[in-house]
């Protein structure tokens, strides 16, 4: 019998080490795991590298994470949001490493990266800065790029519902990175609304597949970055 | 940036404040070339306005990056999802058709060729079509790219929204980009509060003058020579 639940947030994230390389899914704060990340916090692990497109809002989620000065670098696509502060002044400060991917490349790293694929040739960002000093390479005439699969040790994504296996479903624009990041990591950690028993899913229509899963966690009710933030909150 | 409307036309003219055409203008002047049936990525901010000036009786299918093909405009007050949004974070609805999908999928109708058209803004748009629309290179910046060198890397047709000089009144329309690129030789056509500017391979090339404006103007408040084909 598989059952890949564990009991609490806590637990799901409690053997994440310092140093490590931790994927944390979230396009602003669609498909953000909240729960997950203040576990992490709570959970005290530092040094981390953290692949995330954004940096987080306000003082919660992943710029609470940040705040704690717990994170050395971060490979992201967009690290500027409206209103947010805490990446921006860690970074002036040089309290922390940038290395800035463009979206679809971050993407496809990631894809390849679970994929088995060591690296890959785009055309995107030949020619700018991001480009410099990486290999290039003309295919039918274009120059292309190279850019490398990127791994994690772990990956912290928020489904809709998952199953008892580890199956995940999402919500609308809440799946963004994470059906990639599933399978780039190795130990991939759900915080899932629902969490239903093997079976129930319709099996057509599963996004991640369970293969690529290891904890499923209940958070029956799911905190958004924007309420928090309307709320004034912070965390811890 | 944002895509609240304003009426007030671009100083094109001291002498004549009524020419030149709005933000409006462009959106509806650019608008009316997106054939019926294209897929389209809006870039955040201005280019969001494209969507309301299109045409009567035709559908575009619009692709948000973040992954939504079929976004809609923006939900009634109080009727929003947080995780329903589009690439500028801001809620959004879908319309009949939808699609969702993740981050790797949505980047191959980008990168792969499958998007027709792109409309970005830009700081700078060189003659021979390099674009600069991410970064001033300033010491102090946070660098933030997001998905714009994928799209002007992959999308069949990149058409470029701005105004033609910068608030300081520095021409945008350049010789060669002094700001760090998006992309190299990607953009196809400039629409402007004064023109519509072909990019060729002889250069900047005259497409159409907004109305009360000269060419002469164009010329002057352009950083590089723009041939006129009549």
């Amino acid at each position: 019998m598989i059952d890949k639940r564990v009991a609490s947030p806590a637990e799901a994230v409690a053997d994440i080490f310092d140093g490590a390389t931790v994927m944390i899914g979230g396009f602003g704060e669609a498909g953000s795991p909240i729960e997950l990340i203040h576990a992490l916090i709570d959970q005290g692990a530092k040094d981390l590298t953290v692949v995330s497109n954004n940096t987080g809002t306000g003082l919660v989620g992943l710029a609470a994470l940040l705040r704690a000065e717990r994170v050395s670098k971060v490979i992201c696509s967009f690290p500027r949001t409206a209103g947010s502060t805490v990446f921006p002044d860690l970074y002036r400060a040089g309290k922390v490493q940038l290395e800035l991917v463009p979206q679809g490349t971050l993407a496809e790293r990631i894809r390849a990266g679970g994929a088995g694929i060591a690296a890959f040739f785009t055309p995107t960002g030949v020619g700018t800065p991001l480009a410099e000093g990486k290999e290039l390479r003309v295919f039918n005439g274009r120059e292309h790029v190279l850019e490398h699969g990127l791994r994690a040790d772990f990956t912290l994504i928020k489904g809709r519902v998952a199953d008892t296996h580890g199956n995940v479903m999402f919500h609308r624009t809440a799946r963004n990175f994470a059906p990639m990041m599933a399978t780039a990591s190795e130990v991939t950690i759900v915080q899932a609304a629902e969490v239903v028993d093997a079976g129930t899913l319709d099996a057509e229509a599963i996004v991640t597949q369970g293969i690529f899963v290891d904890r499923v966690v209940h958070v029956g009710q799911p905190q958004l970055e924007s309420a928090l933030n309307e709320a004034g909150a912070s965390y811890p | 940036m944002s895509v609240a409307s304003s009426g007030k036309k671009g100083v094109a003219d001291a002498a004549n404040p009524s020419a030149g055409w709005t933000r409006e203008d462009i959106a509806r002047r650019l608008a009316q070339d997106i054939p019926n049936g294209s897929y389209v990525n809006l870039g955040i901010g201005i280019p969001e306005l494209v969507a309301k000036c299109v045409p009567e009786g035709r559908t575009l299918v619009y692709h948000t990056e973040n992954g939504l093909l079929g976004m809609g405009p923006s939900p009634a007050a109080g009727q929003g999802d947080p995780e329903l949004i589009n690439a500028g974070k801001r809620q959004v609805t879908m319309m009949p058709g939808s699609a969702f999908f993740d981050q790797a999928t949505s980047f191959a109708m980008i990168r792969g060729g499958h998007l027709d058209l792109s409309v970005l803004g830009a700081l700078q748009v060189a003659s021979n079509g390099d674009l600069a629309n991410w970064s001033t290179g300033a010491d102090d910046a946070i660098p933030a790219v997001g998905g714009a060198m994928d799209l002007v890397a992959g999308v069949k047709h990149v058409f470029v929204m701005t105004t033609h000089t910068t608030k300081d009144g520095e021409p945008k329309l350049v010789g060669r980009c002094t700001y760090p690129l998006t992309g190299r030789g990607v953009v196809d056509r400039v629409y402007s509060d004064l023109a519509v500017i072909d990019i060729t391979e002889r250069g900047f090339e005259l497409v159409e003058l907004a109305p009360g404006v000269s060419f002469e103007l164009v010329q002057e408040r352009t950083g590089a020579p723009i041939l006129r084909t009549e």
